[in-house]
């Protein structure tokens, strides 16, 4: 479905992406770890059109997407949850998710009410506030809002960066089922990004660790549960980075 | 005149020419908020929509289509600027777009002059308008069409912003660009529709107060600004402190004008701006962000 190839992304004169290379196939949960400043919100980016890469090649569906803008790709069925969630939050929850939908309102305001519905059946607490301003929501709803505004634009391939980020436990283990409920009745494609590696590798198919701007190691990801160095990186092990 | 009327005179007047700045302000705050430019145009665009109305009335066009084709004609101007002005300058710095903004609003005014030259220019009153007696205050129903039009307007910008689906889009683009991206949403057409609306909302000014003070090629300058000082009271992103700022100058200046001289007018709403920014600089209503206007 996605082919990423030797990708080189810089922000400024920094070069932050090295050579990134993966392929996603069809209802996989890919998650990307590791440490901050890897290069995992850029590669994200890079994928969804805020980043022009300035070398290597995004395939997707055998089209490449590397050169095209956000609003292009939004269009083709990718959607970045970003980071933060970034929610609208002088808009109420049902605005927020109808806005999720922008790029096919025009065609398709019969099943805008749809899709809202089915937004609503998996985060049921988002129908009890849906005139409220997202701003005054809580982290964790803010979480269900902004995946739910990504599933309103019927996204194919899901690119989530860190929704774990800042909420309790219990709240990141709902998230993480809904992601697995996502592939299971949709079809969903996801790319998770986490630094809650733990949390990641449980719902991932595959997973890679990222540092410096290079992916050190890719593989399933309950073999890179077992593997050493992940282990002593990120799950209460003793080293601190992995060498790439 | 008995004090009561004389004060409820200088009301009536105040709310006239306080609706006249609260359009052109709105259109400040919703330009700023957009695209982060402040439009010094936008006055401008007032004159430009009061030339084109008293240009289609003379041609024996009925008044009520020559003010539509005058409004639709500066909402395309407004459209042409953003395209031709600032879309190539986004990038840039705020003080290079606001000296565009300023460019661009002196070759409008010297238009203005090739077209009509400089001898001041009037449109007829909207209907009759013989004066209405208010406990002994004069109102003339031209002042009512300026207050209903702007309130109506106002209402419809709220409408717009809060309502429609494309008012939201832009409203998202003014919370989170980058966000608003995300969602396919293109910032560059919010601006586009953001400066065209602003516009649309100056002509719809000077159209109104045309009738009662005359048109001339300078009268964008002197409403540009006293619109932005109501902009600035509301910290340049609140348009409804915007309209109240609005309104406090049109009443100010009325009473200064009224109680005192004519010639304090302007240097009284200058010193506001100027008290304003030395004390409050987000603005009278602003909640406290650290930003500065």
């Amino acid at each position: 479905m996605l082919q990423v190839k030797d990708v080189h992304t810089y922000h400024g004169f920094l070069h932050v992406l090295k050579g990134i290379s993966f392929e996603l196939n069809k209802g996989e949960i890919f998650a990307i770890v590791g440490s901050n400043g890897a290069g995992k919100s850029t590669l994200l980016g890079t994928i969804a059109g805020i980043y022009q890469q300035r070398e290597g090649s995004i395939t997707y569906e055998g089209e490449d997407i590397g050169k095209q803008k956000v609003e292009a790709i939004v269009k083709k069925g990718i959607c970045l949850v970003p980071e933060r969630r970034q929610i609208f939050d002088a808009l109420s929850v049902k605005d927020n998710m109808m806005l999720g939908a922008y790029h096919r309102y025009r065609h398709s305001k019969r099943t805008l009410q749809k899709d809202i519905d089915r937004c609503y059946e998996l985060f049921p607490k988002l129908k009890t506030m849906e005139d409220r301003p997202g701003g005054l929501l809580s982290g964790g709803e803010q979480q269900m809002l902004a995946i739910a505004r990504g599933l309103m634009s019927n996204p194919k391939l899901m690119m989530l960066d860190e929704p774990s980020l800042g909420l309790a436990p219990l709240i990141v283990k709902d998230i993480m089922n809904i992601l697995d409920q996502l592939r299971e009745e949709f079809g969903t494609t996801i790319i998770l990004v986490e630094q809650n590696v733990k949390a990641a590798l449980k719902v991932a198919d595959r997973a890679c660790v990222m540092e410096r701007g290079e992916i050190a190691i890719e593989g399933e990801s309950k073999a890179l549960m077992k593997d050493p160095r992940v282990r002593d990186a990120y799950l209460g092990g003793k080293s601190q980075s992995i060498p790439v | 005149m008995e004090l009561t009327s004389q004060f409820i005179q200088l009301i009536f007047s105040g709310l006239t020419i306080g609706s006249i700045y609260a359009l052109v302000a709105i259109g400040f705050v919703i330009t700023y908020n957009i695209t982060g430019v402040l439009n010094f145009a936008q006055g401008d665009f007032a004159m430009l929509g009061a030339m084109l109305a008293i240009t289609f009335v003379s041609m024996d066009i009925p008044m009520g289509l020559g003010i539509i084709l005058s409004i639709g004609i500066v909402v395309l101007v407004g459209g042409i600027f953003e395209r031709t002005a600032i879309y190539p300058a986004r990038n840039a710095s705020l003080p290079t777009l606001i000296i565009i903004t300023l460019g661009v609003a002196i070759a409008i005014r010297g238009l203005a002059i090739l077209i009509w030259g400089t001898q001041p220019r009037s449109l007829p009153p909207f209907t009759e308008n013989n004066p209405i007696n208010v406990l002994n205050a004069v109102l003339l129903p031209q002042s009512i069409w300026a207050v209903g039009i702007s309130v109506v307007s106002l209402i419809a910008m709220h409408y717009f912003f809060n309502k429609t689906f494309i008012g939201k889009a832009v409203t998202a683009c003014v919370v989170n660009r980058s966000a608003a991206r995300l969602m396919g949403i293109k910032p560059e057409w919010m601006s586009f529709i953001s400066i065209a609306v602003s516009a649309g909302l100056g002509a719809i000014a000077g159209i109104i107060i045309a009738p009662i003070s005359g048109a001339t090629y300078e009268m964008g300058l002197m409403i540009g600004m006293k619109a932005f000082v109501a902009a600035v009271i509301g910290g340049l992103t609140n348009a409804p402190a915007a309209i109240i700022g609005a309104f406090m100058i049109g009443i100010l200046e009325s009473f200064t004008e009224g109680l005192w001289t004519s010639g304090y007018k302007d240097a009284i709403s200058f010193a506001l701006l100027l008290l304003v920014l030395f004390f409050m600089p987000n603005g009278l209503f602003a909640k406290a962000t650290g930003k500065r206007v």
